[in-house]
């Protein structure tokens, strides 16, 4: 692993960690009696603060995940070189996407 | 060496052969506090003076009777057969892993004393080395992080735990990033940029996954995987536009 | 028999991290092409909520609140060892890990409907 990619992980994971914390306390919480669309968007739709905070999630997860995926590719299979960076490449941006869009989605409108 | 009565021989499987190899069987009579490595040279001088293995000091100092002893790496000299074999009779020695066999239980170190060289694993004066000698106050930070990792005795022991070294052949390894880690730590080298740049590219400190198999099974004590930790702050720290 | 080096709290520990990782990689676009489906307003998002009511469902969440967990909480142990120069009791610091994830896990299978 490169010392850039490197550190873009361990920096997003710093990221990730309030992020992910965040989404935790958010799912246990929601997920009691049931969830129903109205409800849950009711509660999200128009949170500007909470967009934020999963805007930021999202871009954090973009480069976090295909991070990882490359190292346990590259460490588990024979796949690497220019195939793989681009593969992992058009994945962070399919996450970077659609996580924006389900951003979007949930807490703009 | 008083042989203990009443105590059924030790089943001992001992690798014979290189890479492509099989397991002899001996039988060896126990013995009181006896160690792995009195067993090994039981069965070469009592039994078949072919097995071939390496020691020198037979005290935990050299580091060079380092062995797979059922399924984890130690140094035979200074592990006594009752601490591994518990209340059995089986003793399983074979080669580390993670180095070439010469034969038996003898290993090639070569590739693993080179990746200390390529991590700049030495002492680097400089063009023009210091008159003087150095003052290194005891307790300065770099001091500290020095002591905890300059007793390696370059046993190959972690480097045969290591699982990253399994899966990465051109992986530097816990010991010579260990030993580089001392010298980052070693206020009087003047090669502090070339290391780093050693110790950060792909196979280097990077590639460590904090398995703890070096930190759990050096004979030593050592943590190479905090001193790899330090590694990786220090490359961060430099990449990131300050000084290590 | 099983490699010394793969019995040890560290190992366990870093292939826990690894395939809750891979699963979380592989989760994450299709959770996100289903928040998406919000785009078309609340029913669209209901229908979606009502097709993946089933216990089968329900377990591979569980699972996923696993994996969330697990990853976070392993992942700020290696943050803390490599860029706090935490020294740690591996055994201990691992199994409290696991401890927190099987805590997110029952508080998620106690309460979903």
């Amino acid at each position: 692993m490169s010392a850039k990619l490197f550190i873009a992980q361990r920096l997003s994971a710093f990221v990730l960690a309030f992020a992910v914390a965040i989404h935790l306390a958010t799912i246990l919480y929601a997920v009691r009696g049931g969830l129903t669309a109205a409800e849950v968007l009711g509660r999200t739709r128009g949170n500007g603060i909470f967009l934020a905070i999963y805007v930021v999630f999202v871009i954090a997860v973009a480069v976090h995940a295909p991070i990882g995926l490359r190292n346990v590719l590259r460490e588990w299979t024979a796949w690497r070189g220019r195939s793989l960076d681009v593969a992992l490449a058009l994945f962070a941006l399919l996450l970077l996407a659609l996580g924006l869009r389900a951003a979007f989605a949930v807490y703009a409108v | 060496m008083i042989q203990r009565q009443n105590d059924k021989p030790l089943r001992v499987e001992v690798w014979r052969g290189t890479a492509n190899g099989h397991f002899q069987r001996f039988d060896v009579p126990r013995r009181e506090n006896q160690t792995v490595l009195d067993v090994v040279t039981e069965i070469q001088r009592a039994q078949d003076a072919t097995l071939s293995y390496r020691f020198a000091c037979r005290v935990g100092m050299c580091g060079s009777c380092a062995m797979v002893v059922n399924g984890r790496p130690r140094w035979t000299c200074r592990t006594r057969v009752a601490a591994v074999v518990g209340d059995g009779d089986a003793l399983k020695l074979e080669p580390l892993r993670n180095f070439t066999v010469v034969k038996d239980l003898a290993v090639d170190m070569v590739a693993f004393f080179d990746k200390w060289r390529d991590a700049k694993g030495y002492f680097e004066s400089g063009p023009q080395p210091a008159e003087d000698f150095a003052v290194v106050p005891p307790a300065s930070p770099q001091r500290q992080a020095a002591n905890e990792g300059i007793e390696c005795i370059g046993c190959g022991v972690c480097y045969s735990a290591c699982d990253v070294v399994a899966w990465d052949k051109d992986y530097l390894g816990p010991s010579a990033l260990n030993r580089a880690w001392t010298l980052v730590n070693d206020v009087r080298d003047q090669a502090q940029a070339a290391r780093m740049q050693a110790v950060s590219q792909g196979s280097g400190c990077l590639a460590c996954h904090t398995h703890m198999s070096c930190t759990n099974f050096c004979p030593k004590h050592i943590a190479p995987t905090y001193a790899i930790a330090g590694l990786k702050r220090a490359m961060m720290r430099r990449a990131l536009g300050g000084e290590a | 028999m099983m490699r010394a080096s793969h019995r040890q709290p560290g190992f366990v520990a870093a292939t826990l991290h690894r395939l809750s990782g891979i699963a979380l990689a592989i989760f994450l676009p299709l959770h996100f092409l289903a928040l998406g489906t919000a785009l078309r307003g609340a029913d669209a998002l209901d229908s979606f909520f009502t097709a993946t009511n089933t216990p089968l469902v329900k377990a591979a969440e569980c699972g996923l609140v696993l994996a969330l967990t697990v990853h976070m909480t392993l992942g700020l142990r290696l943050l803390a060892i490599e860029f706090f120069a935490v020294r740690e009791r591996t055994l201990a610091v691992v199994s409290a890990c696991l401890a927190v994830t099987f805590a997110a896990g029952l508080i998620f299978a106690l309460n979903v409907h």
